[in-house]
């Protein structure tokens, strides 16, 4: 046993332990611990091997920035895999499992990769797998599995997530000192204040550093200043989130963890709340991350930051060995072993790469403690736990390592290599970052967003100045917001100013050959991996990080990245700061997707749009089809039929009698003015000026580039109204677009537009019968062939209910629409029913209208086009009146290149078996096994014609309106299919039905 | 996430407005060359710095509006309807508010 729990001291409270489980082993810990401290307390050490080289690993930091202890916890629908044992806190009956190891943890067998490690270098599944190809899938399942972090849990997420927007003058990110001081003088005031920790606990290092603060114990001083925040409405105190996403005008994202702490039978309401505030003001208050030194085999478990060992100590209550060394260029290592000397724990050892580090290491040795000067930490021994560390003197200017050695014993090496403030989200923000040479770390700069740095996150280490700065930027920030300064005092400390003394050490050059260097725990970067990456050519700082993946773990860097740049920097000749930083994105911590995805699942993922019909389609047993945020009947299931001779029977209800189909989810807008004709003209490639009154016509609007758009018919009500539709999928785009063109483009012409698809139900009623039918219905309006006939317009009562009717068609059989005010709908529907004695409309379903369309030669924009067709392409050339002075697309359709015979073109296909053709299959003159073939068109809708009785297609093909008749053959999926080329329309080509009397 | 300062309601979510493009291009006229019809069909700058864009109220007030925007620091310069008749209007009623 090495690590011991203290009897007494810490924040964890000895009368409740609480019983946990570390891959199928119990543990006891107490409330107030995290799984890591636990852990830790019962000698746990290896808790992970690592990504590459399977070497094993134990925790180095007590924060977010570990780069070893990712774990995966729960089980069932509670189950997370890549949560920093550091920060989960402890439970009962918590279950935690490591990850990356195989067949476990004890006994790896990936840890072969060790010693095989010279093949596994930057790049190296590019350099070593890639022959031959072939073999390329069977490697990669292996890379993965090897590779492999947390595992997906195997079943749905068993939680509910929630939201919350927010608005506030100064959002303070960080409850340490500097936080607090901040939150204090912003609401003192006045401002309206968020605060955000995320921790449990607000404190951040005064939870483990003794202080006294307006001559209070730091802990009276953090309860005092937390109660005057609760108290005061106007601020908002938000533990255990984290805010870990800075956007564009001061929009910041955080994450709440509700009840992650408890054990999932005792978790009631939402797990995570996702926070979208906007700041005027933001005060980042982050706090600084202690980095570790870069020496060989600096990767042993054991080997720990010495400030984490002293939040173990001071805060959980363990002490991490009994013998332990400590390695530093800096004072801060200082205070741990002055803390664990307190403690009782003798045989102290610090090793310092400084010849002189004055007081501190007087203090230290008046401690009892051994400090060796000049000296460096150059390798290390030990397979689960480090057990010897060798010390050597500071290597000379050239680099060499110094003959002289000695090897002492530990069971625990302490580092302290300096700290890097947290600039992530300062750097999100778009600031810039300084590099202060003296503390050899970036600081923040300059933001264009309304953010300050404070405290340590602004490279001012110690608490007196992070209680100074704090307060300084919660007034100036406050007073940015309109609010004076009020005249009470900051907080001050007795503790008096000290700077780290820190004299940069980014590598200790190794005597022996063949020992790594990390220098990213995380992805097992390696010194000598930086260097072979350089030599390759990879200098710039983006590309190295992606060549080796330095910084590119789940912890993206937070230690390893400042010595990764430093080892870039030695190898390139350059200094830091001209190396520069990667960039830094949200997120900051690992997030869930159900806290992003919120409420916003299942049945509430998206809005579901009803017709006004839904309810009868609904009773009647109809099968629903999505289409967009509508659902509309795909058939109504007969009990006798299946459901292909169900779409057969609606189809011929429609070709020999009479169908209905609800098509309210057509686009419908109402455009006014004395300019509507004009704006048509502009607007359609055909002609709109001779368009009279009670008559519709049929419009393909184009964009500039000549290219398909939408569809739809414009109704001509009188002078200065009109109704226009479009397809069910492009009505909310068709209403943008044109009123781009009326605002921006067209602004001299007097239009005015309303979206009316929601106002109007509609029903069409479709079939040789359905003229007769409708007639019976109306007393005032006149649907004779002579009064109504195709492509007219009328208003008057149909069943008794005020309606518009077009005589318009999709089926290519005579058909009416019949608009009715939407609360009108469902009357309209069922009186149609109830009408025609026993010979009433058959209600037919979107696989009936589609088939029927087809078998017409009716395309579908967005289905059978693809945005690079011409009204050309799809054989309507006599919509395009280029005699026209301008309409959109005008110029773009008399370009050469928009004019070639060999273009794509819509076909109507006739398979020549009894296949129906795959949608989405490609044409072929004749299919040649393993050939290079490119494809001449494609497959764009397909269906057993019920009409003529055989597979039908449309589809678009080169050239494809001279090469009627040809013989093709389509291919999908390993099948090949012989088709005959013929014109898309292949149910009564001249539209005799529609002009007939009947 | 943006936010815009829509002139008929006020400062808005970026979520509320759909992006609209460049709001400088200007079509040639019907008989100028195909290669400049296709610059102005096609091609688009990728501006460093201020540019005028447009963009759609469309969860507002359907206005379409001019956006003066730095694509670097994200700052709004100015915002103003697209439609000069629009503007005048804004500009009269805010003389005699």
């Amino acid at each position: 046993m090495t690590a011991k729990r203290l009897h007494e001291g810490g924040r964890i409270d000895r009368d409740q332990p609480l019983g946990f489980t570390w891959d199928g082993m119990s543990f006891r810990g107490y409330a107030g611990d995290s799984l890591a401290s636990a852990l830790i307390a019962n000698n746990q050490t290896v808790l992970g091997r690592s990504f590459k080289y399977h070497r094993p690993r134990g925790i180095l930091s007590a924060g977010v920035e570990e780069p070893n202890a990712w774990v995966q916890l729960g089980s069932g629908g509670h189950e997370e895999p890549n949560v920093a044992a550091t920060v989960a806190e402890l439970y009962p009956g918590l279950e935690a499992h490591s990850p990356n190891c195989w067949p476990s943890l004890e006994f790896d067998l990936g840890a072969v990769n060790d010693r095989i490690s010279s093949l596994l270098v930057p790049g190296f599944y590019y350099k070593t797998f890639m022959n031959p190809p072939k073999l390329w899938p069977r490697y990669e399942r292996a890379l993965r599995r090897m590779a492999g972090l947390g595992t997906l849990p195997g079943c749905a997420d068993g939680e509910t997530y929630d939201e919350q927007n927010e608005q506030t003058d100064v959002l303070i990110v960080g409850g340490g000192p500097a936080g607090i001081a901040a939150a204090l003088a912003a609401s003192r005031a006045g401002a309206r204040v968020i605060l955000a920790e995320s921790d449990r606990e607000f404190g951040g290092a005064l939870l483990f550093d003794s202080a006294e603060i307006d001559g209070l114990p730091a802990d009276h001083w953090i309860a005092q200043s937390l109660s005057e925040l609760r108290a005061n409405p106007r601020v908002r105190v938000l533990p255990r989130t984290t805010i870990f996403g800075y956007y564009d005008h001061n929009y910041l994202v955080g994450l709440e963890r509700l009840t992650d702490h408890l054990p999932p039978d005792a978790r009631s309401g939402k797990r995570q709340r996702l926070w979208q505030i906007r700041a005027r003001q933001v005060i980042t208050a982050t706090g600084a991350h202690e980095r570790p030194l870069v020496f060989a085999d600096n990767d042993r478990p054991g080997i720990m930051l010495a400030s984490a060992a002293r939040a173990y100590l001071n805060r959980y209550a363990v002490a991490i060995g009994r013998r332990p060394v400590l390695f530093t260029n800096n004072d801060s290592a200082y205070t741990t072993a002055l803390d664990l000397s307190r403690a009782g724990i003798g045989g102290l050892t610090i090793v310092d790469c400084r010849e002189d580090p004055g007081d501190v290491s007087s203090k230290a040795i008046d401690a009892g403690i051994e400090v060796i000067t000049g000296a460096v930490v150059a390798g290390t021994r030990g397979r689960k736990r480090i057990s010897q560390v060798r010390v050597e003197d500071v290597p000379d200017a050239k680099g060499r390592a110094s003959a002289a050695t000695r090897e002492i014993d530990c069971d625990c090496l302490l580092v302290s290599g300096g700290w890097s403030p947290v600039v992530h989200l300062f750097s999100q923000s778009g600031g810039k970052l300084h590099y202060d040479e003296a503390q050899a770390c970036f600081i923040p700069g300059e933001s264009p967003q309304a953010v300050s740095a404070a405290g340590a996150g602004n490279g001012n280490f110690s608490l007196a100045s992070c209680l100074s700065d704090g307060y300084a930027n919660g007034l100036s920030t406050a007073e940015s917001c309109g609010y004076p300064a009020t005249s009470e005092k900051p907080p001050v400390t007795s503790e008096s100013h000290s700077a780290l003394q820190l004299v940069p050490l980014w590598s200790v050059p190794s005597s022996q050959s063949g020992a790594k260097q990390f220098v990213d725990y995380f992805n097992d970067v390696t010194s000598s991996g930086i260097a072979l990456a350089v030599r390759e050519g990879y200098e710039s700082v983006e590309h190295l990080k992606r060549y080796t993946t330095t910084g590119m773990g789940l912890e993206q860097g937070k230690t390893g990245n400042i010595n990764a740049l430093a080892a870039l920097a030695a190898e390139t000749g350059a200094h830091i700061p001209e190396v520069g930083t990667t960039t830094y994105r949200p997120p900051y911590t690992p997030v869930t997707f159900g806290a992003l995805a919120a409420s916003r699942t299942g049945d509430l993922y998206r809005p579901l749009r009803k017709t006004p019909i839904d309810s009868w389609h609904e009773q009647a047993g109809a099968v629903f089809e999505n289409f967009g945020l509508w659902r509309r009947p795909q058939y109504y299931p007969r009990p006798d039929l299946d459901m292909t001779q169900t779409v057969d029977a609606e189809v011929g209800a429609v070709r020999n009698g009479i169908g209905m189909v609800d098509i309210s989810t057509l686009g419908k807008i109402h455009l006014a003015g004395p300019d509507v004709a004009e704006f048509l003209n502009r607007l359609y490639p055909n002609r709109w000026d001779t368009l009279q009154p009670g008559r519709c016509r049929y419009g393909v609007m184009t964009r500039e580039d000549g290219m398909v758009f939408d569809d739809g018919v414009v109704a001509r009500l009188d002078a200065n109204n009109y109704h226009m539709t479009t397809t069910t999928g492009g009505a909310a785009a068709v209403y943008h677009w044109m009123n781009d063109l009326l605002q921006n483009d067209w602004p001299e012409l007097q239009v005015y537009m309303t979206s009316i698809t929601t106002q109007w139900a509609a029903v069409a009623i479709a079939g040789p019968r359905s003229r007769a039918f409708i007639q019976q219905l109306s007393h005032d309006i006149d649907f004779s062939h002579q009064a109504f006939p195709f492509m007219s317009v009328a208003e008057g009562q149909v069943c008794g209910i005020p309606s518009r009717v077009f005589c318009v068609s999709f089926t290519g059989e005579d058909s009416f629409e019949v608009n009715v005010p939407a609360r009108y709908g469902l009357a309209l529907w069922e009186r149609l029913l109830a009408s025609g004695n026993g010979n009433s409309p058959v209600p037919f379903g979107l696989d009936a209208m589609d088939l029927l369309r087809m078998e017409k030669g009716h395309f579908i924009i967005g289905r059978d086009t693809d945005g690079t067709a011409t009204l050309e392409d799809l054989g309507l050339q006599k919509l395009i009146k280029l005699d026209k002075p301008q309409f959109l697309g005008k110029r773009s359709l008399q370009l050469e290149e928009i004019r070639r015979s060999d273009r794509p073109q819509l076909v109507g296909l006739v398979s020549s078996t009894d296949r129906v053709l795959p949608e989405g299959g490609q044409l072929v003159e004749k299919f040649q096994a393993g050939q290079f073939q490119r494809p001449e068109g494609h497959v764009t809708s397909s269906g057993l014609s019920p009409t003529l009785r055989k597979p039908i297609a449309l589809a678009m093909l080169n050239g494809g309106l001279r090469r009627i008749g040809e013989s093709l053959e389509v291919y999908s999926l390993g099948q090949v299919y012989p088709v005959t080329v013929t014109s898309p329309h292949f149910y009564d080509p001249e539209s005799l039905r529609l002009r007939q009397t009947a | 996430m943006l936010r815009i300062k829509c002139p008929f309601c006020g400062e808005r979510d970026h979520s509320e407005f759909a992006y609209g493009g460049d709001a400088t291009i200007q079509y040639p006229a019907l008989d100028a060359s195909a290669d400049e019809w296709h610059d102005a069909v096609f091609l688009r700058e990728n501006i460093r710095g201020v540019q005028f864009e447009t963009w759609h109220h469309a969860n507002g007030c359907r206005m379409w509006l001019i956006v003066e925007r730095d694509t670097m620091t994200h700052e709004i310069k100015s915002v103003r309807p697209a439609h000069d008749g629009w503007a005048a209007a804004l500009d009269s009623a805010e003389e005699s508010a």
